[in-house]
């Protein structure tokens, strides 16, 4: 399937969508959104991109196996859940800098876990799409 | 509002075991995913439905005042789409490997002899 | 007492699994890292059952929330004991894989996805909230199903079909079932809806909410109508995922079972008739199905079955003696089930086949190993001084002084189909001269020493163990003792986990 009007719609759809992926991440704190929603946007970008130009070419322009996004992930969200237990706290406590830094907000440790868990839905959603097309 | 969850959560209850107790393999899936909808739905009209009311507590007072919107049924249901989108992708591509192999749709046919054991 | 250690059994298992993940398609590694985390995660494990039987119960409340809003993981001395065996089964199955599996298994990451599957059941026999035990719930059937279709031959997918729709399906009935108690009572802290349950008035609702409890936690541990997926899924997979699967996965179940009855719904008589009825069935099916069976692993697989009704017969009778030996059963039936798939993988290593009619003559050939392997299956039958014995007086004495002939006629019937059984596999698997046929491939003759070694290790190991557990029946008694009082009442429970606040 060749669509002239999908192929250009995505060239500008997919920076787009990916910025607004992240958008979401970033505001999940307080409003709705969050990791698994902004990962979520993000595949699709790329699985739009994958319906217009074919799935090998997402892959070229991914350079890197999807796969290889799941451990990167996981282990930024570990840290962030065993981090608290330097300080003498629970697992998963949030803590906080104290002053909002512009454009991004608050960061804490559960901002780097919702990182962690946008690369897990990334890499996980990717895989099996990929898996999927690439069988037939 | 209510008895209209009610209604769809019992019809999707209803229609998730009636395509579970077919026998293709595809109605099979569409029947779990049915019965986890339902279920989400169920969890979301027994955490009492609220409109507009979230559960915000005045700086004066120590606990709630009035009817609030109970936050952690969303949680629930927000965790339990999460591990079903994941159940439901795991399935479908078993399904696919299945039918590649078997080349057959109908459950019954999946019974390789005896024989075949190691 | 607010403890960080409770959550160091998972997350050593969750970290071993990341950093194999990241030495992904580098296999020799990831043995080493296996091997490594699990003795780490037996480590830990261990020295939280010490603190636990010492001390008492702990808790940790999650990101700081407390009690009955956040998530708290619970050590009590069940949860413990619980973590300890896997830890130990773990270990042993971690050392087998590292030889009895083929490299192209591993390739596709059976390694990182056997910890996360340790990983959720650490965190299902830890947690204290009933929707974190859901969500555990589900890392483990993910897991499984990833292992279970691993190397992907044409049986193994047709098993993985039929494990994967019950599983789903038992999830399914378990989410229902939490969110009609969500629903009633308002919450999912396990000790503090053990509090709110008893003022709920409509007590219908909650016997049909236990209904839905019932089956989907009988659906996982392979009770009398729900089981069928069990035999036709276990023979399927590689000897140390079953072994895996058929230790650990069913007793999950189990626990979840003593937990939320003696938590939450207190048996009344119609649970405990039902139970008792799902009991016998479940024991004279399981003892039937594995009397006509010839493949080893298919054999097993009714074992498992049939040995399931004893703990819930246990578990139907309720009270004191009879939990004492449900919970000995279980601990007994971890350590003794995982074993058998482990030594029906040895024995395909050593034939080429699990079929009884083609094996013979491995007691001749083998005697050392063979010798190991009869402690395992006399403890299994239950041989009076090893392990299988103790739980079973505890179960007979509690049936007798509860009036229960039909569960005794079952106990009994079971008791002996077991032993016949296994005798059959043993004069013909080891004592029967082997028959005439060709084809006989050993893959255990050509293999260096070192991977000989490893390979009986795990066996002689869990062996060990087994034979700790029968011999020194007396602390084991001790530990269950504790067990089925804190389970009888919990209010030692609740005290840790509320903290006093209940007035």
């Amino acid at each position: 399937m060749k669509s002239a009007i999908l192929q250009t719609a995505t060239r500008y759809l997919l920076p787009i969508l990916l910025l607004f992926s992240f958008f979401l991440l970033l505001r999940g704190h307080y409003y709705p959104g969050g990791g698994f929603v902004g990962g979520l946007v993000a595949s699709i970008a790329f699985v739009l991109h994958s319906f217009a130009n074919g799935t090998e070419n997402t892959m070229k322009i991914l350079r890197y196996k999807p796969l290889s996004l799941i451990p990167i992930g996981l282990a930024t969200s570990a840290v962030s859940v065993t981090f608290p237990l330097l300080f003498g706290l629970p697992p998963m406590t949030g803590l906080w800098f104290e002053e909002p830094i512009p454009v991004i907000g608050m960061i804490g440790s559960a901002l780097f876990f919702d990182i962690g868990v946008y690369l897990v839905v990334i890499g996980v959603v990717l895989t099996i799409l990929f898996t999927i097309a690439l069988n037939d | 509002m209510e008895l209209l969850l009610v209604l769809i959560l019992g019809l999707l209850y209803a229609a998730g075991v009636y395509l579970i107790l077919r026998r293709s393999m595809v109605k099979l899936l569409l029947g779990i995913m049915l019965l986890g909808n339902g279920a989400n739905i169920l969890i979301f009209v027994l955490g009492k439905i609220t409109k507009g009311s979230p559960p915000v507590i005045d700086g004066a007072y120590k606990v709630f005042q009035d009817i609030y919107a109970d936050p952690i049924p969303q949680a629930l249901i927000l965790t339990a789409i999460v591990i079903s989108f994941g159940l439901t992708s795991f399935a479908i591509v078993l399904l696919k490997r299945v039918y590649a192999l078997v080349d057959s749709d109908d459950l019954d046919d999946l019974n390789t002899p005896e024989e075949e054991d190691i | 007492m607010i403890d960080n250690h409770i959550l160091a059994p998972i997350f050593v298992q969750l970290f071993t699994a990341i950093i194999q993940l990241m030495c992904w398609r580098k296999t020799l590694t990831q043995r080493y890292l296996s091997v490594g985390g699990s003795l780490i995660g037996l480590m830990v494990a261990f020295r939280l059952f010490n603190r636990v039987y010492e001390g008492g119960i702990l808790t940790l409340n999650a990101a700081n929330w407390d009690a009955p809003f956040g998530i708290v993981f619970v050590a009590d001395l069940l949860s413990v004991t619980l973590v300890l065996l896997t830890s130990i089964a773990c270990f042993a199955v971690s050392i087998f894989s590292s030889v009895g599996l083929s490299r192209q298994r591993m390739l596709y990451g059976y390694f990182p996805i056997f910890h996360f599957l340790i990983m959720g059941l650490h965190g299902a026999f830890l947690t204290g909230d009933i929707f974190n035990l859901y969500v555990y719930f589900e890392v483990i059937i993910i897991s499984s199903f990833v292992l279970m279709t691993l190397g992907g031959r044409k049986a193994q997918l047709e098993g993985a079909v039929k494990y994967m729709a019950m599983n789903i399906l038992a999830s399914m009935f378990f989410l229902t079932g939490i969110g009609i108690l969500y629903g009633i009572t308002g919450s999912l802290n396990m000790a503090d809806l053990s509090i709110r349950i008893q003022e709920v008035q409509n007590k219908a609702l909650i016997g049909i909410t236990s209904c839905f409890f019932i089956i989907g936690f009988g659906i996982k541990s392979a009770v009398f109508p729900l089981y069928y997926w069990l035999p036709s899924s276990y023979h399927t997979p590689p000897s140390a995922v079953a072994a895996t699967f058929g230790g650990l996965l069913t007793k999950v179940g189990i626990y979840a079972m003593l937990r939320v009855f003696s938590l939450i719904f207190i048996p009344d008589d119609f649970t405990r008739i039902l139970l008792m009825v799902i009991a016998v069935l479940t024991i004279l099916t399981g003892a039937f199905g594995a009397l006509i069976k010839t493949n080893i692993r298919r054999l097993f697989s009714y074992l498992i079955v049939c040995h399931i009704g004893f703990m819930i017969g246990g578990i139907a009778m309720f009270s004191k003696v009879a939990l004492m030996g449900a919970v000995f059963y279980l601990i007994h039936d971890i350590m003794v089930k995982t074993n058998m798939f482990l030594i029906a993988g040895l024995i395909r290593q050593l034939r080429g086949t699990m079929d009884m009619n083609k094996l013979g003559g491995l007691y001749s050939e083998y005697p050392k190993i063979s010798l190991i392997v009869a402690i395992v299956l006399f403890s299994l039958v239950g041989i009076p001084p090893l392990s299988g014995f103790w739980p079973k007086v505890f179960l007979f004495q509690e049936a007798f002084s509860q009036h229960q002939y039909f569960y005794i006629a079952a106990l009994i019937i079971g008791s002996f189909v077991t032993l016949y059984v296994i005798a059959k596999m043993w004069s013909e698997v080891f004592w029967k001269n082997p028959p005439a046929s060709e084809g006989m491939e050993n893959l255990f003759a050509p293999m260096p020493p070192y991977k000989k070694i490893l390979m009986v290790l795990p066996i002689g190991l869990m062996a060990l163990a087994t034979l700790y557990i029968g011999l020194n029946a007396e602390a084991i008694v001790k530990v269950t003792d504790i067990i089925s009082t804190q389970l009888m009442d919990p209010s030692a429970y609740i005290d840790a986990v509320l903290g006093n606040k209940t007035d």
